[in-house]
């Protein structure tokens, strides 16, 4: 085992240098000026994009319950299949995931454009145009198309654990099928559940080219806001990280209440 | 006594055309100790299942007191289940696990505590109320299964192969148990496995599977007395079996040798199958004997030895008090009524 040890060196190493050593360079950019000195303005700066700040949890938080409920029943279906076949239907749900994720969300462009293929389509039945692009839903619609599959595999994984005498223990004991679901499936599919919204809600609160694409210039969230510090023509790279800063910090606020509901031993940060 | 579960003409297919079961048709009693023995794939825990619930026969009838009750789902009727692998909810304690049934049909909370209270002493788990069932021993997990199907107050319970993952202690201590509960609550017991040692000592009515059909329907004492067919023979309990013929009544040709026997109503020179238990056959002195063999090997099993008697075309197994040195040449004979002549059976 001692060995097996040095062999996680390089990873240590990496992370250390990658990981660690940015967070930190992160922080000092956030508590200082552009002369080096130390400062709390760009954290009290941050307040004033409070509604940004809101605007991008609430937009995220919808397209988390989404996926969650889109997703519950078909990992369920998925995990009762037979097991040749749930290789071939995983396959399909990661299939969205092999195209590149701009041209996915560029696709959705074309679709939802005012002069786009679906206003097109309702336009010969009469209907239309409406405005689909440049929306809260256009992003909501591009958060839970891009990060659907990511749900579907913590609870597909988990469930697929649960042993079929389990459900059948719960039926034999009086359940019918809504009870087998809230007394047994729900309960042993937890931690599927809290890290599926995890791995949602992060990278939707945290995304800017979702919502550039389809969101237009009403519908900025933090990841435009944080873009805008670095690369854009607001050009305050302490600002920006001082964004990051809070962003994180919201970040795992909400993940340690989400590991409340996990039970112990599954704990994810 | 009135019959509490009837199945008639069951037969199971599996969409690949495979017959699990062929057609079963039996009564159970109230109040009754049924089990089903049999070897795997026989077609024993299917038939649990479809008086369960899980599984809907291809055709034939399930009926319930009387009333049929195919197509009901298993939450809708009146027995639980004890799974072969437990089956307990991990994300429970034992006392919710016992309490589930009962929560779901909203029974009020002061009789959930004395219906629990009850069976956590009848199971003797007094005091395991708040452990996990994941830190139970394999036997006290048993008797979490159990309590938990009886606290719902089942008029049937069905037991799939309960015991199996137990060791021989255990199981000993828990087929007393078993029974006992059985007795004292006045329940019907409808019970599957493959050990016919349990099957015996358990049973009121031992009901003998295999390849999908029943081989034989009766107490544990006529199964093992009056088998049959020689499957039912060879299953329960080590037998000798040979091929035979029937020249006239009473009388047994196997080996080239003729034996008396009881048996009559055979046609004339039917081929049957002979067999004879271990215990039954007696060591005689080999100038003496009809048939004659060569001890092969002796193994000592407590109570009696338990000889390899190689014989022309047949390895005789030979339980008795007093062991034959290996190699000796040995004589066999054979009471009349220790012969049990069955006709053969039309499959294999």
């Amino acid at each position: 085992m001692k060995q097996l040890r040095v062999l996680s060196l390089p990873y240590l190493v990496w992370m250390v240098i990658f990981i660690v050593v940015p967070i930190i360079m992160v922080a000092v950019f956030a508590f200082t000026t552009s002369d080096g000195n130390f400062t709390i303005d760009n954290i009290s700066n941050v307040g004033q994009y409070a509604n940004i700040f809101v605007h991008s949890i609430w937009l995220a938080l919808i397209a988390t319950a989404i996926c969650l409920v889109l997703s519950y029943p078909v990992a369920f279906y998925l995990s009762r299949m037979e097991k040749h076949k749930q290789g071939t239907m995983l396959m399909i749900v990661m299939l969205p995931m092999w195209m590149n994720f701009l041209l996915r969300t560029y696709a959705w462009m074309t679709l939802l454009g005012n002069n786009g293929i679906i206003n097109y389509l309702l336009g010969l039945i009469g209907l239309g145009p409406f405005k689909l692009i440049n929306t809260s839903g256009a992003v909501v619609l591009g958060m839970v198309y891009n990060y659907l599959p990511f749900m579907i595999l913590p609870l597909y994984s988990v469930m697929q654990k649960i042993d079929k005498s389990v459900i059948e223990a719960a039926r034999d004991l009086g359940c019918n099928p809504v009870k087998v679901m809230f007394r047994v499936i729900v309960p042993l599919s937890l931690p599927g559940i809290v890290s599926g919204i995890t791995m949602v809600f992060v990278p939707a609160i945290s995304t800017f080219i979702i919502s550039r694409m389809l969101g237009g210039g009403s519908n900025l969230l933090i990841g435009d806001l944080i873009e805008m510090q670095f690369l854009g023509n607001a050009y305050d790279p302490h600002l920006g990280a001082a964004i990051a800063l809070v962003l994180m910090v919201i970040i795992l606020a909400i993940m340690t209440v989400m590991n409340q509901f996990s039970p112990d031993d599954q704990v994810l940060i | 006594m009135e019959n509490i579960v009837s199945l008639k003409d069951l037969v199971v297919e599996f969409e690949d055309g495979e017959r699990i079961l062929k057609s079963i048709s039996l009564d159970i009693k109230d109040k009754e100790f049924v089990t089903f023995l049999g070897p795997s794939g026989c077609g024993k825990t299917t038939t649990l299942r479809i008086i369960g619930g899980f599984l809907e026969p291809t055709s034939g009838d399930v009926f319930f007191e009387g009333k049929r009750i195919n197509g009901l789902p298993p939450h809708k009727r009146n027995v639980n289940t004890v799974f072969q692998r437990y089956a307990l909810f991990p994300h429970l304690n034992v006392y919710e696990n016992i309490a589930f049934g009962l929560r779901v049909k909203k029974t009020s909370e002061k009789e959930i505590v004395k219906r629990v209270g009850e069976m956590l002493e009848l199971v003797n788990l007094k005091g395991f109320e708040k452990r996990s069932v994941n830190r139970l021993s394999g036997g006290q997990q048993q008797r979490v299964a159990i309590a938990r199907a009886l606290v719902n107050h089942p008029k049937v319970l069905l037991l799939d192969e309960p015991l199996g993952a137990l060791d021989l202690k255990l199981r000993k201590e828990m087929q007393t148990e078993l029974r006992k509960i059985q007795q004292a609550l006045e329940l019907t017991f409808v019970y599957v496995t493959h050990d016919q040692e349990e099957a015996l000592t358990m049973s009121d009515t031992v009901v003998v599977m295999n390849n999908g059909l029943i081989q034989q329907i009766g107490s544990p004492t006529d199964i093992y007395n009056e088998p049959v067919n020689a499957f039912v023979a060879d299953f329960i309990g080590e037998s000798n079996i040979v091929n035979g013929c029937m020249p006239e009544d009473c009388v047994v040709e196997f080996m080239g040798r003729k034996f008396k026997c009881v048996d009559k109503g055979f046609d004339p020179n039917e081929t049957v199958d002979v067999v004879i238990r271990p215990e039954d056959v007696k060591v005689i002195p080999a100038e003496k004997a009809k048939l004659t063999g060569i001890v092969e090997s002796v193994v000592f099993k407590g109570v009696h030895y338990e000889m390899t008697v190689d014989g022309v075309d047949h390895k005789w197994i030979i339980h008795s008090t007093k062991a034959e040195p290996a190699g000796s040449m040995i004589g066999m004979d054979f009471d009349p009524f220790d012969i049990h002549i069955m006709k053969k059976t039309e499959e294999e």
